[in-house]
């Protein structure tokens, strides 16, 4: 019901939005929370386990029953509190966990069942058969407890991430905390004020207290006003921050969409990454709730929540509110419902002293025993010194006092400390470095004592940022004295709710303690209080004391759960934002990738990288008949493949000789310039790391490629050999993988082909196999390497990585007049199997220079990174497996990749496996289907015949052992 | 976690590669006994409490730092050049 004048919401300015299928109007400013109190209606959600008919408890992010779905399709957000979603015209929400209907819930029936389904029901009970458990038990239970549902589709929503940076973080915006952000802007420092509502102010648009006598909201509201024509101010309203991380790092999530249409095109979240020089929390405290039995009917509220309805919403929870405190903060709602016009039936008060209310009856001493309505509260019982009584009421408004929000100053495993006076848990001073908590969250529960608070922990702030603190005068303000005396039960029959979102009684942590479940952390995971996504806000102090008189032991000595973050549920896509699809695996594209996508050619992902696997031909409809073609193509006439994805460091420096001598097992400072030797890189075990080329361009200039895969690791080992070991070398390095572009011209035409194209004499005389130089092509200079990874006269050409796409169109121009065109992946490695050159499915990090036949690669005359370990006895011998070539007997049958090696005649067991297959192929040149892989002393078993086994795909093939280089034995191809 | 790298300035730890104990920077000599290069290549404690660390700014400047933290409280204590550093002892 709408009260008249009252809220701060905007009546000019009508809503709609619906509710399970049925209209509910409201104005800007409403929560689905308010406009469905003011629509009279009270049931709004079903619980978690029990399907209790429940209705709206609280008014912040702290609700434990209004759990509402809101969309549709891809865009369904399940689990949203209806206190914190901001109505607009053509919202959707649905009520979940409900079947048929939420007034009707089959399920209901669980209630009657309650008294089986206690805490470690299903613990006991679905013990047996235990193959029973994940087929029908865990389904059933699945289905019948739970909260709302995902789609099941791909959400569509947009999320972002983003980082900022302040010099004073304000978490909250409470008296506490605008005090606090007003006194660091004022003073120069930059603020960020974050507030989790969409409107700032806190408590004080709730309340009706007056500051330096203006309504709080006013003055509130002139604060933010100021504040926002301060540019060194940033304000960040919809915006939780969420944790609290090492050395003032916050994450924040900002709900930037969730108010406006989906149609509106801006992201839904946005999760942040705060960095703060310092500090202040002043995110205020949640009531709590009393446990009473049937506490849980639509129609019982918090009293705070019950005042936030009146004052801000201009909503009447109910007709007849009757109000059941311990303190005396509810008495403000007892006087603003009266004000507003609303009728207050008792003040029930657990304290033998609670003050005088001149517009309703007050009873002292007494309790709520109980409630009667199902889905809405009908009437109380209440205990009182002269015996029950009944009273008819349709609103009850409870307030077992407050809990300072502790939550982020325990997020770095701190604990909060019990405050016996206040009977409540307050932060230690401390616990988060840098971050000092001021106002209600630091159980200062007086308005004056806030601002206070705030004005005192900015002056902490800014003290330590070095800034001399602006005169900010403190506001006047009403600084009664809270008092209350602890009530966390009313004892008695029947179920007292103390977790309402996990549907946890006090009889179930009476339970857990009977059952010696007497540790904080074990209750909490018996009985599920606590858990996601409600993180025991309202529950855990309340059930903690339950704990602590169950077991006979006081609040502190009991202990506290951990609080964890995040503070709210923040969406995966939130966290994740940016990283979806390819924002995951962001894609790197060589200079041709455009030309070969234009010639069909299908991409292979290596890394990060995409390379062309083959590029089919009219005719061609298996990517073997591409293949084929394309390594005969290479053998016979001539073929261009881009190779830039290889990575190339520039090494220049006096001693980049000497230090290329460290890194590489073979000696590369006696390689002349204009020359280019092939080279082997070891880690400091040992094993092998990567290989490559060495040229060497002048005397103090060198570039050296590595494998695709490895040239990050190469540049970083590199860099620490460099700064971290011989810090004294003359010697730069640097990456230049992506500015140049790199292509294989390979056959028997590569030199004729180039020396036309360059205009430059190639010959063996001039320009032998593994010589470099700088060259000018079309008016670019670039580099050229006589160079071969495919066993054929061969060449790579370097140009700028800008000219790469021209280049490599001419270069296929030349090559098709010579009957030749690109080759791709596949090919490559085919032309590299055929020849025994080694890639990363080789020196997969396990094999060592022996293994791979390179043990004279380790030069005796000089030390390398890995030498020294790569001696150790055990790295080379008999005992090893060394790399061989395959070649299957029949001619027909494929070796796979992965197979593992037996004797013919051995059993297949891992005891008798002797090696196994790393690379695979068919050989056109050699008719044959042939692989590499590792052999048990291997090179010592050339024409043994052996078995590779797939027991994955089924496939046994009888191989011939073969020196890996199976094709031109004597590598004269390449030196013609 | 922030690490302030002094080339750059204060950075977030995603900026950084993690290598593990700045015992590797004191590679032994080729004639050292295989005890003692077992311990340079393979043995590191792992403590609760103070940590000497190698951690490289690769998303920035790619100079390797020598960071001391602890691995309780996670404070840093010092960052400093792993060049200078080792310029100093040699």
């Amino acid at each position: 019901m709408r009260l008249a004048g009252k809220g701060l919401i905007d009546r000019n300015s009508p809503i709609r939005f619906s509710f399970d299928g049925s209209e509910i109007a409201g104005y800007r400013g409403d929560s689905v929370a308010s406009a469905f109190l003011a629509s009279g209606r009270k049931l709004i959600a079903r619980s978690f386990k029990y399907h209790r008919p429940r209705g709206v408890m609280g008014v912040g992010s702290e609700e434990a029953n209004a759990l509402i779905t809101v969309g549709s399709g891809g865009e369904t957000d399940p689990n949203v509190r209806a206190t914190m979603q901001e109505i607009y015209d053509g919202l959707e929400v649905r009520s979940q966990n409900r079947w048929p209907s939420l007034g009707f819930d089959i399920l209901a029936a669980n209630d009657l069942a309650a008294s089986f389904l206690t805490a470690g029901f299903y613990y006991k009970t679905f013990m047996w058969p235990r193959a029973f458990w994940e087929k029908l038990y865990e389904p059933v239970i699945r289905r019948s407890a739970g909260l709302g549902k995902l789609s099941g589709e791909a959400g569509q929503d947009r999320y972002e991430s983003a980082f900022a940076f302040c010099d004073v973080l304000v978490i909250g915006s409470g008296p506490a905390g605008l005090m606090a952000a007003l006194a660091a802007g004022r003073s120069g420092a930059t603020v960020i004020l974050a507030e989790e509502d969409n409107m700032f102010g806190g408590r004080l648009n709730g309340d009706t207290t007056s500051i330096d006598g203006k309504p709080g909201h006013i003055w509130a509201r002139e604060v933010c006003d100021a504040l926002a024509g301060m540019e060194n101010v940033r304000l960040m309203p919809r915006t939780a921050v969420v944790g609290a991380y090492d050395h003032g790092t916050y994450g924040a999530l900002e709900r930037v969409g969730h108010h406006l249409s989906p149609t509106s095109n801006v992201p839904l979240e946005c999760f942040w990454r705060i960095v703060a020089k310092r500090t202040v929390l002043a995110a205020g405290a949640i009531e709590r709730p009393i446990a009473f039995r049937d506490n849980d009917r639509p129609g019982i509220m918090t009293a705070g929540a019950v005042r936030t309805y009146v004052n801000r919403y201009g909503v009447a929870p109910g007709q007849s509110v009757t109000i059941f405190c311990n303190n005396d903060s509810a008495y403000d709602t007892a006087r603003d419902l009266t004000d507003a016009g609303v009728s207050v039936s008792a003040i029930v008060d657990s304290r033998a002293d609670g003050p005088d209310f001149a517009d309703a009856e007050v009873i002292r001493g007494a309790v709520v025993m109980g409630t009667q309505g199902r889905k809405a509260l009908r009437s109380a019982t209440i205990k009182t010194s002269a015996g029950p009584r009944q009273i008819a009421t349709d609103s009850l408004a409870m307030s077992g006092g407050w809990n300072p929000t502790v939550h982020l100053t325990c997020h770095l495993n701190g604990r909060p400390t019990w405050n016996a006076e206040k009977q409540c848990f307050v932060p230690t001073a401390g616990a988060v470095p840098g971050l000092v908590a001021a106002g209600a969250c630091n159980g200062e529960m007086t308005t004056l004592g806030a601002l206070r608070e705030g004005l005192a922990a900015a002056h902490v702030c800014l003290d330590a940022l070095g800034l001399i603190p602006a005169p900010v005068s403190l506001p006047q303000a009403d600084h009664a004295a809270y008092r209350q005396s602890p009530l966390w039960t009313v004892p008695g029959k029947g179920r007292a709710w103390l977790d309402f979102q996990n549907d946890v009684t006090v009889k179930d942590v009476q339970q857990a303690a009977r059952e010696n479940f007497v540790s904080v952390e074990h209750m909490k995971r018996y009985t599920t209080q606590g858990m996601a996504p409600d993180q025991g806000k309202n529950s855990n102090v309340a059930a903690l004391a339950v704990l602590a008189d169950a077991t006979g032991r006081g609040i502190p000595e009991t202990g506290t759960t951990t609080f964890r973050p995040p503070f709210v549920p923040v969406s995966i896509a939130a966290m994740g934002a940016g990283g979806r699809g390819k924002g995951l695996l962001p894609q790197r594209f060589t200079t041709s990738h455009d030309v070969s996508v234009a010639a069909d050619a299908p991409m292979d992902e290596s890394g990060l990288w995409y390379r062309p696997a083959y590029f089919p031909i009219a005719g061609e409809t298996t990517w073997r008949q591409s293949c084929d073609r394309e390594v005969t193509m290479v053998r016979e006439v001539v073929g261009v493949c881009d190779v830039s994805t290889l990575g190339k460091i520039d090494v220049q420096g006096k001693d980049a000789g000497p230090f290329l001598d460290l890194v590489y097992s073979n000696m590369m400072s006696t390689v002349k310039a204009g020359r280019v030797r092939y080279g082997l890189m070891l880690r400091e075990d040992g094993h092998v790391m990567d290989d490559g080329t060495v040229a060497r361009l002048a005397d103090d200039h060198f570039v050296i490629t590595t494998t695709t895969a490895a040239a990050g690791q190469v540049m970083r080992h590199l860099e620490f050999v460099l700064q971290c070991l011989h810090p004294q070398m003359d010697v730069s390095l640097i990456s230049t993988t992506e500015q140049w572009a790199q292509f294989s011209v390979a056959g028997p035409k590569s030199r004729t082909l180039l020396a036309e194209l360059l205009g430059l004499d190639l010959s063996n005389e001039v320009f032998p196999f593994m010589s470099c130089r700088d060259l000018e092509v079309g008016g670019v200079t670039g580099r050229l390497f006589r160079i071969s990874f495919s066993g054929e006269l061969a060449y790579e050409i370097a140009v700028p990585a800008r000219y790469g796409e021209s280049l490599f169109t001419r270069l296929l121009e030349a090559a098709r007049t010579y009957g030749g065109g690109p080759y791709g992946m596949e090919a490559l490695n085919v032309l590299r199997i055929e020849k025994g050159f080694i890639t990363h499915s080789e020196i997969d990090g396990r094999v060592t220079a022996a293994d791979c036949g390179m043990a004279g690669l380790i030069s005796k005359k000089k030390d390398c990174i890995g030498k020294r370990m790569s001696a150790r006895p055990g790295l080379s011998g008999a005992h090893r497996m060394q790399m061989v070539g395959l070649r299957s007997v029949e001619a027909t049958q494929t070796i796979n990749a992965g197979s593992h090696i037996f004797a013919p005649s051995a059993e297949i067991t891992p005891a008798n496996d002797i090696g196994y297959v790393t690379s695979n192929c068919f050989s056109p040149a050699l008719a044959a289907h042939i692989a590499l892989g590792f052999v048990v002393n291997g090179t010592e078993r050339l024409g043994e015949t052996v078995l590779c086994h797939d027991p994955i795909r089924g496939v046994s093939t009888r191989c011939t052992i073969a020196h890996p280089v199976q094709f031109d034995p004597t590598g004269d191809r390449g030196r013609v | 976690m922030r690490i302030r790298c002094p080339l750059c300035g204060e950075r977030d730890r995603r900026e950084y590669y993690y290598q593990g104990d700045a015992l590797a920077l004191n590679r032994p000599d080729a004639d050292t006994s295989d005890h003692e290069w077992d311990d340079y290549v393979h043995n590191r404690i792992n403590p609760v409490g103070q940590t000497r660390d190698l951690w490289q700014h690769s998303g920035g400047c790619g100079a390797w730092l020598i960071v001391s933290r602890d691995t309780v409280s996670h404070e840093v204590f010092s960052v400093e050049l792993a060049k200078a550093r080792q310029e100093g002892t040699q």
